[in-house]
């Protein structure tokens, strides 16, 4: 078997043009693109091929193709594209309009990027090779060697150069996974369960979901590896069912190893039986809580329990279970595979390897970053992300998903490190981060994951259901104008016992958003309380839309606009905004040419930021 | 038998108990809500809060659901317990300001103030009824449905349920249907009409125990100095 796994791994020196296709890519259009290059390879399949492979991980350039062996990176492709590249990369010529192009400059390969040159994509970095739904292709880049390796050593040594590597769980709490798996291992009993968290909720946060349907392999072999390990007997993976082409790329991979003999009795001739079951998340975001996940696998309500028993000694159908996350599990096969000094070579002290964040926002290179543990805030805004769209400030980053929190520009020189993000007041979470630029009220920005939070929470415990509703109500007073000061100091009260008393990890970083922004922002909530003014112009009972005399053209533009009709004013003459007509849409605001249309807010009517 | 300390004492637990069991069984009081001795433990209501561990690494737990375990510490009543507590009434009685339950709770726990507006809704979501319908009915007629701010306390989809024998054990069990309190004031939402008016401030001046003659707030003696010094 072994020999067979080995004589898959072929390179080939034809050429490949590798095209992004996962569900980002297929949302602005990549599987348009596959046709377009299928018809215009025809004929030549012998010199090229095509391969659809998951995502790239740049959004913005989506969709984009590399061109293998040279990796030549062309971005923003549409179907016409597709006959230039292919007759130009015939004639070994590159096509210069449509590489990549930042600051005037063009980049023709994939690695030279700025987006792509500072992260270390050891998670990632296969996904343009990897066509998910032929095992092949993961085979030739080394796929399941470490396996191969695992099932030769001892389990207990498996566990202990988990130890050693310094992993920590990527779900976002951060324990040790060598300790974690340890635990499972002494326990006794003949069943037991290991579980792969793919359950990922938050908003703006996909690393998962690329992992899963771009090489839904690689978490597999993690799996199995942990199972082997630990001396599971069944494995699930739980995945949510919004990810459908993750969830079919899974089933095909798993029927796939399941052929090869990887899954199954008698794995590899090593006597060592596992299976993996699917599960699907029906939406939920407490689902993601491994007590809740187990409920909802268990097909009961998806509510969190009080640990301990930990899930570790007790947990799915009653029997020692592990849960680790999708980022964690992909992570156990490159820790076997390149050891775990090299693995722990990378990052810091406490936090060790890399972390995938989704960079989104108001930032101007989106995607998915992969970068060591211990990289500044800065790096990843500035350097990787490019800063904010249209030249605007960035102000501060969210990080950590709905119950991450907020930090600011001045604090951009923290390293990325479970401590320090957690003495920010942030979370390492699941990775999302989220940038904002001067145009962002931090007070609706504690607001609306408020919100998310208070209807997410599955009601159990009434500091998390009751605590994250109230503080929605009070927060929305605030951001209406009807604010009082001490509401602050009850904020601050409801947030601290909200925290230490809830239940699970839901409750329990729920006032991230509020606390945090409340630490770093509250001259935003005093301006909003006091002087019944929203800085940067987001909160809309707080601003007015008005005309100015002197630099209205009358061009009738914001008239024509207008879904309320509440502007008056005749052709080439100033134009009015009757107040009680409008609804503050900033329609007006937006198609305004002569930037004659002024945001306002507070009593005396200060200028907002543009 | 594990080895536990609790509130000082000393004492070895039997095996399987939770934390509430043996402060009971000591004598010592915690206000619980969603716990009742006939059915599973569900940590709902978080008033039964304690505090466990030494020094800086202590944590809240719901005493109710977490066992007695082997070298445990537990403070029953200490400041960030109170404090804590009194925030999740506030939490309970803005919700359901009529249940009697919650009004005898505050006034003995000596909560002073509201300072969310009054939902005035019937049902607070302790979960004792869908308990009790299935763990003692043997019925499982009622459950919750959907989540967050929409929470309900329900019959499947809303429909009459063949499961359904109306019994009437989950209004028996209910906090807020049985015992209505007539005496809420809409201005200020609490009733405070059971309040003792010899309230211990025991709770006040000692971080650690309620009273330190070990008499859970009850012998009302500081109270009584207080008044003399006054």
């Amino acid at each position: 078997m072994q020999t067979k796994l080995v004589k898959n791994r072929k390179d080939s020196d034809k050429i490949v043009i590798s095209i992004s296709s996962g569900t980002c890519g297929q949302a602005r259009g990549s599987l348009n693109l596959v046709e377009a290059f299928k018809k215009a390879i025809k004929g030549r399949e012998n010199k090229i091929s095509i391969k659809v492979t998951g995502c790239h991980g740049f959004c913005n350039a989506e969709p984009n193709v590399v061109i293998f062996p040279n990796e030549v990176f062309y971005s923003n492709l549409k179907p016409e594209d597709a006959a230039k590249i292919v007759e130009a990369t015939l004639k070994g010529e590159i096509v210069n309009d449509l590489l990549y192009q930042e600051n005037n400059k063009r980049f023709t390969h994939f690695n030279d990027i700025p987006f792509y040159k500072a992260q270390l994509r050891t998670l990632l970095g296969d996904n343009p090779l990897i066509d998910p739904v032929n095992i092949d292709d993961y085979l030739a880049q080394g796929g399941y060697k470490s396996l191969v390796k695992a099932l030769k050593m001892e389990p207990g040594k498996i566990i202990e150069e988990i130890k050693r590597s310094g992993l920590r769980g990527r779900g976002g709490a951060g324990f040790p996974t060598g300790l974690k798996w340890e635990i499972v291992r002494k326990q006794k009993g003949d069943i037991k369960y290991i579980i792969c968290n793919g359950d990922e909720g938050d908003p703006g946060a996909y690393m998962d979901r690329s992992i899963l349907e771009s090489n839904p392999h690689l978490v597999i072999e993690g799996m199995i590896i942990g199972a082997y390990a630990m001396g599971a007997t069944e494995g699930w993976l739980y995945v949510r069912n919004e990810y459908p082409l993750a969830v079919k790329n899974l089933l095909v991979a798993l029927n796939q190893t399941r052929k090869q003999g990887l899954l199954g009795n008698n794995i590899l001739n090593s006597r060592f039986n596992f299976d993996i079951k699917m599960a699907k998340g029906a939406g939920a975001f407490v689902c993601g809580e491994e007590t809740a996940l187990i409920a909802s696998i268990e097909d009961k309500r998806g509510m969190p329990k009080q640990r301990p028993p930990f899930p570790a000694q007790q947990g799915l159908f009653g029997k020692p279970t592990n849960i680790n996350n999708v980022e964690t599990w992909a992570d156990v096969t490159r820790i076997i595979d390149k050891g775990a000094d090299w693995f722990a070579g990378i990052g810091t002290k406490t936090s060790k390897g890399t972390k995938i964040f989704s960079l989104v926002g108001k930032i101007k290179n989106s995607g998915l970053v992969e970068v060591p543990m211990g990289i500044t805030l800065d790096k990843i805004v500035f350097d990787i992300g490019g800063g904010a769209q249209s030249g605007k400030e960035v102000k501060a980053i969210q990080n950590g998903g709905p119950s991450g929190g907020c930090i600011p520009k001045e604090l951009f020189n923290l390293p990325v490190d479970y401590e320090s993000l957690t003495s920010a007041g942030a979370i390492m979470g699941s990775g999302g981060m989220i940038v904002m630029d001067e145009n962002t009220c931090m007070v609706d920005t504690a607001k609306y994951f408020t919100n998310f939070l208070q209807s997410e929470s599955c009601g159990k415990c009434v500091t998390c259901r009751e605590g994250t509703q109230r503080m929605y109500e009070i927060l929305n007073n605030i951001t209406e104008g009807n604010g009082q000061e001490e509401d602050l100091t009850l904020l601050e009260d409801l947030g601290k016992v909200v925290k230490e008393v809830s239940l699970c990890g839901l409750g329990q970083t729920a006032p991230n958003p509020l606390l945090s922004t409340l630490r770093y922002f509250k001259d935003e909530y005093l301006a909003h309380i006091k002087e019944k003014k929203c800085p940067a112009g987001v909160c809309k009972a707080l601003i007015r839309y008005t005309i100015s005399v002197e630099t209205c053209t009358g061009c009738g533009l914001c008239k024509k606009n207008c879904p309320q009709d509440a502007i008056e004013g005749e052709k080439k003459k100033l134009h009015v905004i009757e107040e009680d007509k409008c609804i503050k849409c900033g329609i007006c605001f937006d198609v305004c040419k002569s930037n004659a249309v002024n945001k306002i807010t507070g009593k005396e009517g200060v200028l907002c930021l543009k | 038998m594990p080895k536990v300390k609790i509130d000082g004492l000393e004492f070895d637990a039997p095996e399987k108990w939770s934390v509430l069991e043996v402060a009971r069984f000591l004598g010592l009081e915690i206000p619980t809500l969603c716990y009742n001795e006939g059915l599973s433990a569900w940590g709902g209501c978080r008033l039964c809060l304690v505090e466990i561990g030494t020094g800086d690494r202590t944590k809240l737990v719901t005493s109710c659901t977490y066992p007695a375990e082997e070298g445990l510490v537990v403070k029953t009543s200490s400041k960030r317990v109170v404090n804590a507590r009194k925030m999740v009434l506030e939490l309970l009685i803005a919700q359901c300001p009529t249940s009697r339950t919650l009004q005898d709770l505050a006034a003995k726990m000596g909560l002073k103030q509201v300072r969310f507006k009054p939902k005035w809704e019937k049902c607070i979501y302790c979960g004792l009824c869908v308990r009790m319908c299935e763990e003692q009915m043997m019925a499982k007629a009622i459950g919750f449905t959907n989540r967050g701010n929409k929470l309900k306390i329900n019959t499947p989809f809303n429909k009459t349920s063949d499961e359904c024998r109306r019994c009437g054990a989950c209004m028996y069990i209910c906090p807020v249907c049985t015992v209505r309190c007539e005496g809420a004031n809409p201005k200020d939402v609490l009733c405070g009409r059971c309040e003792n008016s010899l309230q211990p401030t025991c709770i006040d001046i000692n971080d650690s125990y309620n009273c330190w003659m070990g008499l859970k707030g009850e012998c009302g003696t500081c109270a009584k100095e207080k008044l003399t010094v006054k």
